[in-house]
């Protein structure tokens, strides 16, 4: 072997090390054929035993999305993404043989979430209590602690079983924010959505525990199209938190996914996202293409929704987590911190769309840009005409490391209240040689001293997650960034 | 010999393809202060920066050795581990990243390069109040970001308290004393004083003589256009703050080296 080529396989191996939730699982999965018509569509509703309501749904969503483009306004490079090469559809919880039994679980799937640090058995749990939803591939294979929920009269389900047992919910509030018609992702994904998950805090209840939806990919060659629907009626509480990972492979795969949040009088939701997602290699070779609409309907009076999210993973990120703030003295946060390296795309932001009287507002945005990566901060605050003393302040950093990144920002403004203040701020900054050399003469390394630093100039987004997932988020930011100087 | 700290032998070095330093060569014990002395632009900066690593400057010629080891080839945060340390004259900012933080993360790398277990909390707290009291720094400071928003006198007072949290074998306190009113001088010289031993060394570079009425120095070098031109005892350092520097750059130009 020569020199070059020994490099070369240190290299994989170090690029391999960073990512450790690339590993497939193998067990037995039921993957629907690839390609995309109204059967597709009708075979999805058909799995999932849908009532004929659900299929109308699909069914419209399916045939305006055959009437729209993609979207090409974002500051990202998309390759052609052929849509009938991709399978919609697959399901790890079948059984070779005989009826499937909702109680057993594939010890392989048990195995996997052990692996990605998600323990499913209820006594395993996270200090403090955690409920999670565990999603693979298209189906929800467990969801913990849903009888100590329900006593409180919290629903927490997948999005399948809410379909089932909550059919009347799911109706009034399903595409209640995000219409189909809103955009070619979220037409795509409402014709062929499998699990998400599916939350219903009762009037006045404070959920006791943190509830959380883990996302997995496992399948090659197919796509995942999650929903997830909060609804926080009058008076109530909860922190959600969502994760995500997937294998690693040479062949970009498609997550498409909606989450709708509806937040009634007083009620409070917060929203903490980890996205890591395989984001390829080191060469843009592989990675999920990640193609989001989330958006909340801060519909009561003093309603309030805050969105946090890290996103690290993802060859492209699409996504702009959004608040209507509707009701009088209603409440928006954006909290983010979005970091590309090789050759990853981040194009993210929010919109704050402030329609309610003393409607307020926050977005703090800190994107990080290293290797040949693309990053590139969205948002919009509008103010509508009886907006009456709407306030928004919007802070937008950048750091670059190494001169081969771009770094971008695009803030739209569109108020039509005088008596609206908005505020906007920017930076872009470098880690400096003397800020790394400090490090280094007090017996930092390189690679510790930019994760360091970095994890500083975040740490503004990361004390907003939930301690569980900040330490996480911090870990990644660091590995993330491994062998980004030298 | 085994009590040799530092060897410095015929060490060329500089900036930009710039020499500044043109074979320096100097000798420190354990237990000694040296000071170097020096006119602006004699290179005093430049000797402290290539001492520690700094990445921006060049060595092109000349040996380095640190209680026994090749100084000029180890990373900069190997020269720490081992035990050098510098007091920056400019003390850097950086922003989110706590004291506490910052302070645990180097002394738990000092410790896995020397295949040493983390520190467990409650000792590396125990330790910081200690060495907190040393430098009179306020329990405040290590909430805060490293010097974000440190007085000039706070900023050196970090600097001596990161000294004692890493216990170092040999310091360089680069000017330390510029920017300091006189209180703030006695605080810091004294954390120094009380960190001295048998077994550590100090290298004080300094313009003025001010800081050496509180650190006593047992030999005193003049640097002047890349080369140490004298060296003497502390009486030295007073001489110069009397008579200024010509005097002695005339002694060393007529000498015809």
């Amino acid at each position: 072997m020569d020199t070059a080529s020994q490099d070369n396989s240190l290299i994989r191996e170090i690029s391999a090390e960073k990512y450790r939730y690339g590993f497939t699982t193998d067990v037995h999965t039921e993957i629907i054929d690839r390609g995309l018509t109204e059967d597709t569509v009708r075979l999805i509703s058909e799995r999932k035993g849908e009532p004929e309501w659900m299929l109308e749904f699909r069914l419209k969503a399916y045939r305006h999305w055959l009437t729209m483009e993609m979207p090409h306004w974002a500051h990202l490079d998309i390759p052609e993404i052929d849509y009938q090469n991709i399978s919609y559809y697959a399901d790890p919880t079948v059984k070779k043989q005989g009826p499937r039994n909702l109680d057993e679980i594939d010890p392989q799937v048990m195995k996997t979430f052990d692996k990605l640090g998600i323990p499913l058995e209820e006594r395993l749990a996270l200090s403090g209590g955690v409920a999670v939803d565990a999603v693979m591939d298209s189906v929800s294979v467990k969801t913990t602690f849903k009888q100590t929920l329900a006593e409180k009269g919290i629903i927490f389900c997948s999005m399948g079983e809410a379909v089932r047992n909550h059919p009347d919910l799911v109706r009034q509030y399903l595409g209640s924010v995000v219409n189909y018609r809103d955009n070619f992702f979220a037409a795509l994904n409402s014709a062929v959505f499998s699990d998400g998950s599916f939350v219903y805090i009762p009037k006045g209840v404070r959920c006791p525990m943190e509830l959380s939806t883990y996302f997995r990919i496992n399948a090659a060659g197919t796509g995942q199209f999650e929903r997830t629907l909060i609804v926080a009626d009058d008076d109530s509480y909860v922190s959600y938190l969502e994760g995500c990972t997937a294998p690693m492979r040479d062949e970009n795969q498609l997550h498409a996914a909606i989450v709708e949040i509806v937040v009634m009088d007083r009620a409070e939701v917060k929203y903490s996202t980890v996205q890591n997602w395989y984001p390829g290699d080191e060469n843009g070779r592989g990675g999920v293409y990640n193609f989001v609409t989330k958006r909340g309907l801060v519909k009561g009076v003093d309603a309030k929704l805050s969105w946090t999210q890290v996103e690290t993973g993802s060859a492209i990120t699409w996504k702009y987590p959004s608040c209507v703030l509707q009701g009088d003295g209603s409440q928006g946060e954006f909290y983010s911190v979005a970091l590309t390296n090789n050759w990853q795309q981040a194009d993210t932001g929010t919109k704050m769309i402030h329609i309610g009287r003393n409607t307020r507002s926050t977005v703090i945005s800190k994107g990080i840009s290293a290797g040949h990566s693309q990053n590139s901060y969205r948002g919009l605050i509008k103010v509508g005409e009886h907006a009456d003393g709407a306030r928004n302040y919007s802070q937008c950093d950048s750091l670059l490391l190494g001169s081969e990144c771009g770094a971008h920002t695009f803030p739209y403004m569109d108020v039509k209240n005088e008596t609206a203040i908005v505020e906007h701020e920017a930076t872009t900054s470098k880690i400096s040689e003397d800020q790394l050399f400090y490090c280094n003469q007090r017996g930092i390394p390189m690679e510790q001293a930019i994760g360091l630093i970095v994890n500083g100039y975040a740490k503004e987004v990361l004390n907003k997650l939930p301690m569980e997932f900040a330490v996480e988020a911090q870990r990644l930011l660091s590995v993330s960034l491994e062998n980004t100087v030298g | 010999m085994s009590n040799m700290m530092l060897k410095i032998e015929n060490l060329h070095a500089g900036i930009d393809g710039k020499e500044i330093l043109k074979g320096i060569n100097l000798e420190v014990n354990a237990g000694q202060v040296h000071a170097i002395m020096g006119p602006n632009g004699s290179g005093k900066s430049t000797m402290s920066n290539v001492l520690v690593g700094h990445p921006a400057y060049q060595v092109t010629e000349g040996k380095v050795t640190f209680k026994g080891m090749d100084l000029l080839a180890m990373s900069a945060e190997e020269r720490s581990h081992q035990g050098l340390f510098m007091s920056f004259q400019y003390p850097v900012e950086i922003p989110g990243v706590s004291m506490t933080n910052f302070m645990r993360t180097a002394i738990n790398e000092k410790r896995k390069a020397l295949g040493q277990q983390p520190l467990a909390p409650t000792e590396f707290l125990k330790l910081i109040k200690e060495k907190r009291d040393l430098v009179k720094l306020d329990a405040k400071f290590m909430n805060r970001s490293v010097n974000e928003g440190f007085s000039g006198g706070e900023k050196k007072r970090n600097e001596i308290f990161q000294m004692a949290m890493l216990e170092p074998s040999l310091s360089i306190l680069d000017e330390t004393d510029s920017g300091l009113d006189i209180d703030a001088l006695r605080i810091v010289a004294d954390g120094v004083n009380r960190l001295k031993s048998p077994e550590t060394s100090v290298i004080v570079i300094t313009h003025y003589q001010r800081l050496l009425d509180y650190i006593k120095p047992d030999v005193v070098h003049v640097l002047y256009q890349g080369r140490i031109i004298k060296t003497a005892g502390p009486e030295l350092a007073l001489e110069l703050e009397q008579r200024g520097y010509d005097w002695v750059i005339k002694e060393f130009e007529d000498s015809g080296k």
